[in-house]
């Protein structure tokens, strides 16, 4: 059998492992409830591998690889960031979030501001990250089958679409933990298997450093590829704002926030947000290594511009014949696993969100949900085949940007203070949301000055996350009067153990 | 004289009753929103506030600092262990571990912090 066979084979094992999964949860998934948040009954155990298998987006099992593998160590702060978030998100937002009582975003947003414009517009908000980050998902299953089995490259994002919609339309929230949580483990075994070969090879042609090889580097700037900061000019800049942009921008991606609602309690939330940093530790030791791996052993992979493929190509690379071929198609059953659990996620955060703020007039519960997620696959698909061959991939770093300018404030600072007030939040997220995005469009369509002013732009967080923190303060504190009526009792709420008998107010329903 | 024995008497103390009647639950305190109850739920709030200030510190200082000890000495990136670079043991492999540390001693304390405010609400 050919190499392709083998790839093909392991991408139709994950798709119908998927389809079979989600299939076992269909069963249970009847209310709802069921359906938005799994009727909030997910054990830590079974909630932190979901979280984890529905974080490890593309981005993470191929991205940071070919990255490292092009630039080097400072493309390891992604990786870092991305789990430093984690940390950000359980010391700030997990178990007020889950005590809230919302379904979704903008629940939480109306609940606290007791405002409708609050809720608009971080509906918006929240269906225009999730949709910012499909599109490369999309995109990247449609590269990945393409480059394996020689398909054309819409044919990839299509079926991730269909499988996707199939599991969400039959069992949301409820099917989708279950499959989540099976992707993180298959996503884990899929690096690590072959890695534990590749190490022996390594070992025993010497244990060379990746570092003492020379490298045509694409970026091409004379940046040492051992230096922890960002090449370029503004090294320093670019790096704090790429930190900035990751810490504070994981607690404001849809399909993460989502998943809090899921737990019984917030001393639950907790729990499963440390198990989540654990195994979300455990996952980023490994592609790194595959990035130093294949600056030994694969290097014309940089010159030729296909970085991104050296997880699917090391192993067929490093061992000859059929071993080879076989762990190569383990590693691309592994990265339509991420394909897969991102985007299921991602559909369910955004068709929540469109399934209450605009189907919810038409019609309601478990049709509205199901008609939401059709809208919340479609939309992006289209865009990711329209637009094929723009920086698409791009688009999840600048996801995070502009989720840390817009609704990590809004979070932060609707737990923990109680004289935010709804103009405040409103104007904070159109600042920060306009600067990061207008950033965000002149980075993509490539209009951006040189010098300051592009590194300004290509990495706007540093400054457009402040900016909207005292925007959210400074409006709100000019006008007190707007301070939600019943904050002391929400703050109660969000704060108090739920063992305590206290008023607590109305949750949001 | 009547030799009957002296009628008995109970005998209460008018205090108890008094002192009973002022002492109100915490809980309802919060409820009704007294002064008393701002005082409970914010020095709640604070204490997981400073809790949180606290791991977030550690974050900016132990792993956000690893950029500016590397721009102020770039030769610290020439330094190998075991063939591995020392920037690369850091963000690489050390991070990972010292945040999840992290995590666990912030869950640690905001739960010992959340039963501290379930006793002093339980004892009133």
């Amino acid at each position: 059998m050919t190499a392709a066979g083998y790839s093909v084979m392991g991408v139709t094992a994950v798709f119908v492992a998927t389809l079979a999964v989600g299939a076992y949860g269909w069963r249970f998934s009847r209310t709802t409830s069921d359906f938005f948040v799994a009727s909030r009954t997910v054990r830590p155990g079974l909630n932190a591998s979901a979280i984890g298998g529905e974080y490890l987006s593309a981005a993470s099992f191929l991205g940071v690889a070919g990255l490292v593998l092009a630039f080097g160590t400072e493309m390891l702060w992604y990786p870092v960031g991305w789990t430093a978030g984690y940390l950000v998100l359980l010391v700030l937002v997990a178990a007020p979030l889950r005590r809230s009582g919302a379904y979704t975003l903008p629940d939480f947003a109306e609940s606290r501001l007791e405002s409708r414009g609050v809720r608009r517009l971080s509906a918006l908000l929240v269906v225009a990250i999730g949709w910012l980050y499909l599109m490369p998902q999309f995109q990247g299953a449609g590269l990945a089958l393409a480059s394996t089995t020689g398909t054309g490259s819409w044919l990839g994002g299509v079926l991730v679409a269909t499988v996707v919609l199939v599991n969400v339309l039959f069992g949301g929230m409820r099917s989708i933990t279950f499959v989540q949580a099976f992707q993180y483990w298959l996503k884990l075994t899929a690096l690590l298997f072959p890695l534990l070969f590749m190490a022996a090879i390594w070992l025993g042609d010497g244990a060379v450093s990746p570092a003492s090889v020379d490298v045509a580097d694409v970026g091409g700037t004379g940046d040492s590829w051992v230096s922890p900061l960002a090449g370029g000019e503004h090294e320093v800049y670019t790096t704090y704002s790429i930190i900035m942009a990751t810490f504070l921008g994981t607690m404001g991606l849809p399909h993460v926030v989502v998943r809090f609602y899921t737990n019984p309690d917030g001393a639950a939330a907790r729990r499963t947000t440390l198990l989540v940093l654990a195994l979300l530790g455990l996952f980023y030791l490994l592609p790194p290594v595959y990035g130093g791996l294949g600056r030994l052993y694969a290097p014309d992979l940089v010159a030729s511009g296909r970085a991104e493929s050296v997880v699917l190509e090391l192993p067929s690379r490093m061992l000859a014949g059929t071993a080879g071929e076989l762990l190569s198609a383990l590693t691309t059953a592994g990265a339509f696993a991420a394909f897969l659990s991102t985007s299921s996620g991602l559909t369910v955060a955004v068709a929540g969100v469109i399934s209450q703020d605009v189907m919810g007039r038409r019609f309601g519960g478990v049709r509205a949900f199901q008609a939401g997620a059709v809208v919340a696959v479609l939309v992006p698909l289209g865009l990711s085949l329209l637009t094929e061959g723009v920086g698409v991939a791009q688009a999840v770093g600048l996801a995070f940007a502009f989720a840390a300018s817009t609704l990590c404030p809004l979070l932060v600072l609707g737990i923990w203070w109680r004289r935010l007030t709804d103009v405040g939040a409103i104007a904070g997220m159109l600042v920060g949301g306009g600067c990061a995005g207008g950033a965000v469009l002149a980075t993509l369509l490539g209009v951006g000055p040189e010098g300051w002013g592009g590194a300004l732009l290509a990495q706007p967080a540093a400054w457009t996350v402040p900016l909207s923190f005292l925007t959210m303060v400074g409006v709100s504190l000019a006008t007190p009067r707007r301070v939600p009526r019943h904050a002391a009792r929400t703050m109660v709420r969000l704060h108090t153990p739920e063992s305590v008998q206290l008023d607590r107010g109305n949750a949001p329903r | 004289m009547s030799e009957s024995a002296p009628r008995r008497v109970r005998v209460t103390s008018p205090r108890t009753s008094a002192a009973r009647a002022q002492r109100v639950p915490a809980a309802r305190e919060i409820d009704a929103q007294t002064r008393l109850g701002e005082v409970y739920m914010s020095s709640l709030i604070r204490s997981q506030l400073r809790l949180a200030l606290l791991a977030l510190a550690a974050l900016v200082v132990f792993v956000g600092g690893i950029p500016l000890v590397f721009w102020l000495a770039p030769d610290l990136s020439d330094i190998e262990v075991l063939a591995v670079p020392l920037p690369w043991l850091l963000l690489a492999f050390a991070v990972y571990p010292f945040l999840l540390l992290v995590g666990w001693l912030y869950v640690r304390a905001a739960e010992r912090n959340e039963r501290a405010f379930t006793d002093v609400l339980d004892r009133t």
